[in-house]
Order: structure tokens, then C-alpha cells, then sequence
């Protein structure tokens, strides 16, 4: 029962730093990046990866009670809003008319 | 105040958060257009909804979930405010709506 313990609180380890990698990668991403459009793309990183890997991680970390629960409320809260958010940011920038950059078009020289 | 491993660990997934909190904050500040501000509020805010849960667990207080749930909550709200707002010139009812360029 002990060893059983030990690999979950492993793995929650595991997990939590996967996900804060995640989470550091999504902004460096969204700092480097040189558009908006491919800006946007590395933020959404954080919140698909990073906040279900992170939540995941707490949640095993906790043991099963009301903490888990609460972890689940917010994962599902956030599963749902950031693609709503993130689609609310790309519609309003695309009816301001921003466009993706000219370099990053492919060959044909299509714009979506 | 720390001499466990969770506490190690949590510590490190913190001190990581900070630091993508001011990479997204110098974004903040940088960003040529008012959507890259934007973008980088709301994820400012999913940062933050992260710290403050691994600062709970970091001191043994998950409490704090509380306060992480109400400020995603907020968060989500905040941004379709902005963008509503910056659209229409107005967070209500929109009652003239703007002429389109032709």
C-alpha cells in the first residue's frame, strides 16, 4: 500500500513539472513569437497542456476528497473558457482586419 | 519551511510560474497591437489562477482554490468585457450600432 503511494505522488511530480514546462513554454512562445496569429497560437498552449497537466498533477498530489473536486470545478471552468476566450481574441482581431504577416504565407500565397 | 519533496517540487512549479507571469507581462507591455494585449491579459490570468493554487498546496492551505476558481471566473468575464468593449464602444445594450466603412 505504501510503494502504491509512493508511484502516484511520483507521478503527480511528474505532472506538475511537465505541466509548469508547458505553462513556461506557452509564454516564452507567446514573447518571441513574431505575429499575432502565431502569438495566439503559443498561448493557447498554457491553456490546453499546462492547466490540465498542472490540475491533474494537484488533483493525484491530493488524495481523493473535496480539494480534488475543487480542482475538477476549475479544470472544467477553464476547459471551457479559454478556447472561448482565445476564439473571442482571433474573431475580434480578424473583423479589425489584422492578417498574418506576409512571410509566414506558404507558396501558394493563399490568405485563409 | 521547505524539507519535503512535494514542497520541492511545488516550489519549482511556482518559481516557473513567475517567471512565464513577467515573460507575459513584458509581452504586456511590448505588444504592437491591442489584441496582443489582450491575449496576453487572459493569459495572465490562467497564470495567475495556477499560482495561486500551487502557492496553496506550496503552504499546505488548499484553501486558496476558493480564490483561484472566483478569479477564473472573473478572468473570462474581463475578456469578453475588453473585446466588447473595444468593438461596440459600450459594455451594455448597443443602441446605434457603428456605420461599416465602404
Amino acid at each position: 500500500m505504501n510503494f502504491l503511494y509512493d508511484i502516484t505522488q511520483l507521478i503527480a511530480w511528474a505532472l506538475i513539472l511537465l505541466g509548469s514546462v508547458m505553462v513556461i513554454i506557452g509564454a516564452l512562445g507567446s514573447l518571441r513569437f513574431p505575429d499575432f496569429w502565431s502569438r495566439l497560437h503559443a498561448a493557447s498552449v498554457t491553456d490546453s497542456g499546462g492547466v490540465i497537466l498542472l490540475l491533474l498533477g494537484m488533483g493525484i498530489h491530493s488524495g481523493f476528497n473535496l480539494i480534488t473536486f475543487k480542482l475538477f470545478l476549475i479544470g472544467a471552468f477553464l476547459f471551457i473558457t479559454g478556447p472561448t476566450s482565445s476564439h473571442a481574441v482571433a474573431n475580434a482581431a480578424l473583423v479589425s482586419g489584422a492578417k498574418p504577416s506576409k512571410k509566414n504565407q506558404n507558396e501558394t500565397g493563399d490568405e485563409g | 519551511m521547505i524539507n519535503t519533496m512535494p514542497q520541492f517540487i511545488f516550489l519549482i512549479a511556482l518559481i516557473l510560474l513567475f517567471i512565464a507571469m513577467i515573460l507575459v507581462l513584458i509581452r504586456l507591455y511590448k505588444g504592437p497591437t491591442l489584441y496582443d494585449r489582450v491575449l496576453s491579459t487572459n493569459s495572465f490570468g490562467t497564470h495567475t489562477v495556477l499560482f495561486i493554487g500551487v502557492l496553496g498546496f506550496l503552504s499546505d492551505r488548499p484553501d486558496f482554490l476558493d480564490i483561484a476558481l472566483l478569479y477564473a471566473l472573473i478572468n473570462f468575464v474581463a475578456t469578453i468585457a475588453i473585446l466588447k468593449f473595444f468593438r461596440y464602444r459600450a459594455i451594455g445594450d448597443v443602441l446605434i450600432k457603428r456605420e461599416s466603412k465602404k
